[in-house]
């Protein structure tokens, strides 16, 4: 019973308990798709508590979203939308065998995706000198009712760094996928790795899409 | 049909590594009912020593601190651990490919990696008891569980882990039942099981997440001092409150929707007869599913919610009756006139019939705004989640391993010890949870360590009928271990039963489960016209 894969390059790898190379293909979609709802719920929560806390709190929400940097929050918008185009190209690439440009444009992906966490590094340290941080360890003075703010960024950082992580796993799920188109695994017939890790780096991007207006740009 | 040359999955393979690291869904299936049979007992030790402690008003064996720990690590060790994964983890694993002809899930890798979620999740758990157990109840209830002093992240942080592997699972069936049916095995040509499976997968998927992030939000509060349920810090407990039970209610019917699953194939086999209104005991089901997320609110009708609010949520709390009673009248149309053979699985059904009317009309009594407000938080409630959860799904569950476990083992058990079991373990629970009812109506309060003096008679009651429970269900076990030993070999279909594990498996099952892909021209429960059955 085991999902002994012929791994022979340029093949399509069925796996023993498949009967067919569509059923493989759309049973994994579906789990993935399955697999984003659940993110989707999972952030969903988050984005519950932003609403409540931004509705009983709308004036420390406005003075707090002040400090935080809208450049390097559009910069990071426009680094994560520029990986979506690549990651798509990537599919493409190899929906026409053309195995180089695959490699090409996950390497562009990896490199957005880096740039995103880089940004992200100098923006949480600079919050952190601020003193602008979740709960008891708020610190910073100049923010007024500190009370309530403090809650506006327990809520910047749960999202952002659950958001962060999941970057970060992306970015292990296109480095895998990397390798594997190097070692020549993918081809036309089978691609359905790249439509999936696409598919997941998309849900990434359009969480991002949701957090930046919320956080950065509504006051 | 079996060939003398091919082995049986148990015998496929040999040495530790072979189950370890297996894929194959029939000894995941089995590794998951070994694991949450030994944290039944575990769950089940700490269910013994509350109530011993409860024998007596004042302090019988423990502390008021060591009370609060064990109902709390009860709880969670009954929840978490056992029931959840109980059926769809352990017999869903098992069973699931067999009926809808597949050689395997979907993800069968998953499948593994799921397994050890669950052992990785309950090993926290375990931590977490031996480090000074939790004290919050298994709800974690805020402020409780920000202030206490006890091992509360290590706790949810199990919590947290198991909701993955139930995610996962959840995820995995879903697909499986999308993807991989044999041919001819229409949605409609489905046993009735997986309809019920899949119903639960489908709230797996949808309600799991939410509460991992609501725990997540627990360990980050207590961890970073994040204050959004700390009313100290400006956040709002009743906020955790719906969050949990936006959760924990859907997860209600993950726990209910398996029991009710088992319950169509076992009546079905026992009394050799389609099951009565097929289309609507599986509509019932999703609508389940459906309307289980549209009523978390009626845990909280004392929390300071709307009266609005409470009232919308109470209405649709009465919802929930119909499809549950669709398929209670539709079991019991099943049995009229059906060839019933009373062997140790269908006690066990007829068991759930009883256990669960009960179990589901309280739920409605507490469902009703205004009498809830009396029975709140009282041992009525505990008597209601005891039916339901024990009386019932416990009772399929246990049914279950009676029905598949020729089909598991290839031994069959011997029917006087099991039957012997039922009817201790029935009559156990039957004492020890219907004193509660009178109980909790005359106000005896949950949870509490020392109780007025006028109850001691109910709960001297109840602690005697929890005794006779525990002896009933160590004759079931051990009715299963003796039949490993000197149990006689399973013929190929014991039962008479018409699904696909019954009629073209061998019993025990082949490590690919079938020799050729089986083709279905028949219903699921068209006894008498097997052959139609092909392989």
């Amino acid at each position: 019973m085991s999902a002994n894969t012929n791994l022979e390059p340029g093949r399509f790898p069925l796996a023993g308990h498949f009967s067919t190379p569509a059923q493989q293909i759309d049973a994994g979609k579906m789990g993935m798709w399955g697999f984003l709802v659940t993110e989707v719920l999972l952030f969903g929560g988050l984005f519950v508590a932003y609403g409540i806390y931004r509705y009983l709190h709308p004036q420390a929400y406005i003075d707090a979203h002040g400090h935080l940097d809208v450049t390097m929050g559009t910069v990071n918008t426009v680094v994560l939308l520029v990986s979506s185009l690549t990651v798509a190209l990537a599919i493409r690439a190899a929906q026409t065998d053309n195995p180089g440009q695959v490699t090409i444009h996950l390497i562009i992906t990896l490199v957005c995706a880096a740039t995103f966490m880089v940004v992200k590094y100098f923006e949480y340290s600079h919050k952190f000198h601020a003193g602008l941080l979740p709960g008891v360890y708020f610190t910073n003075a100049t923010v007024p009712n500190p009370d309530q703010a403090h809650i506006f960024f327990g809520i910047y950082f749960l999202m952002t760094g659950l958001h962060g992580v999941h970057v970060l796993i992306g970015m292990a799920v296109l480095f895998w996928l990397l390798i594997k188109n190097i070692k020549g695994h993918f081809c036309s017939e089978y691609y359905v790795p790249l439509e999936i890790g696409g598919l997941y780096w998309h849900l990434v991007d359009v969480i991002w899409i949701f957090l930046f207006p919320l956080l950065y740009l509504v006051g | 049909m079996s060939d003398n040359h091919d082995v049986d999955y148990l015998r496929a393979s040999t040495g530790i590594k072979s189950w370890l690291l297996t894929i194959d869904h029939k000894r995941l299936g089995l590794m998951y009912l070994a694991s949450v049979l030994f944290f039944f007992l575990i769950g089940g030790i700490f269910a013994i020593l509350v109530r011993t402690e409860l024998f007596t008003h004042t302090e019988t064996i423990m502390s008021a601190q060591q009370y609060n720990q064990a109902f709390t690590m009860h709880g969670v060790i009954m929840v978490f651990l056992v029931i959840i994964p109980s059926i769809p983890a352990a017999l869903g694993n098992f069973v699931l490919p067999l009926q809808l002809g597949a050689k395997d899930v979907a993800f069968p890798k998953l499948n593994l990696l799921s397994y050890y979620i669950y052992v990785t999740g309950s090993l926290f758990a375990v931590y977490s008891m031996v480090s000074g157990a939790v004290d919050t109840g298994w709800t974690f209830y805020t402020p409780y569980s920000s202030q206490s002093s006890q091992a509360v992240v290590s706790m949810t942080l199990a919590a947290f882990i198991l909701g993955f592997s139930s995610i996962l699972t959840g995820m995995n069936f879903m697909t499986t039942v999308h993807k991989m049916r044999a041919p001819g095995m229409t949605w409609f040509n489905m046993p009735l099981f997986i309809w019920g499976i899949y119903a639960t997968a489908l709230i797996q998927i949808l309600a799991t997440p939410v509460l991992a992030i609501t725990l997540l939000l627990i360990i980050v509060e207590r961890t970073l001092g994040v204050g959004i349920f700390d009313p100290t810090l400006g956040g709002d407990p009743v906020l955790f409150q719906h969050f949990f039970w936006f959760y924990s209610h859907p997860a209600v019917y993950i726990m209910i929707l398996p029991g009710m699953a088992i319950m169509s194939d076992l009546i079905a086999a026992f009394s050799q007869k389609r099951v009565f209104g097929y289309s609507f005991v599986a509509f019932s089901s999703l609508s389940i599913a459906l309307i289980s997320f549209l009523v978390w609110g009626h845990h909280l009708f004392v929390s300071g919610q709307s009266a609005l609010a409470g009232a919308i949520f109470s209405f649709l709390t009465m919802l929930v009756a119909i499809p549950s009673g669709v398929k209670i009248f539709n079991w019991v149309a099943t049995l009229y006139k059906g060839a019933i053979n009373l062997a140790t699985p269908m006690l066990y059904a007829l068991m759930f019939i009883f256990l669960f009317t009960i179990g589901g009309l309280t739920g409605l009594f507490l469902g009703v705004l205004s009498v809830d407000i009396h029975l709140h938080d009282t041992y009525f409630v505990v008597a209601h989640f005891h039916y339901v959860m024990m009386g019932s799904t416990i009772m399929a569950f246990i049914g279950g391993i009676y029905y598949w476990w020729p089909k598991m083992t290839g031994k069959m058990y011997k029917e006087s010890l099991g039957a012997t079991g039922a009817i201790l373990v029935f009559i156990g629970f039957n004492v020890t949870f219907f004193t509660q009812f009178f109980m909790g109506s005359q106000g005896m309060p949950r949870r509490y360590y020392n109780y007025l003096e006028q109850f001691e008679f109910y709960h001297q009651i109840s602690t005697i009928g929890s005794y006779i429970l525990a002896l009933g269900l160590f004759v079931a076990l051990w009715s299963l271990i003796d039949s490993l030993r000197n149990g006689e070999k399973a013929p190929q279909n014991p039962w008479n039963a018409s699904t696909l594990e019954w009629t073209v498996c061998t019993t025990p099952p082949i490590e690919h489960n079938f020799h050729e892909t089986p083709h279905v021209t028949t219903g699921p429960y068209d006894f008498g016209i097997e052959e139609g059955y092909s392989d």
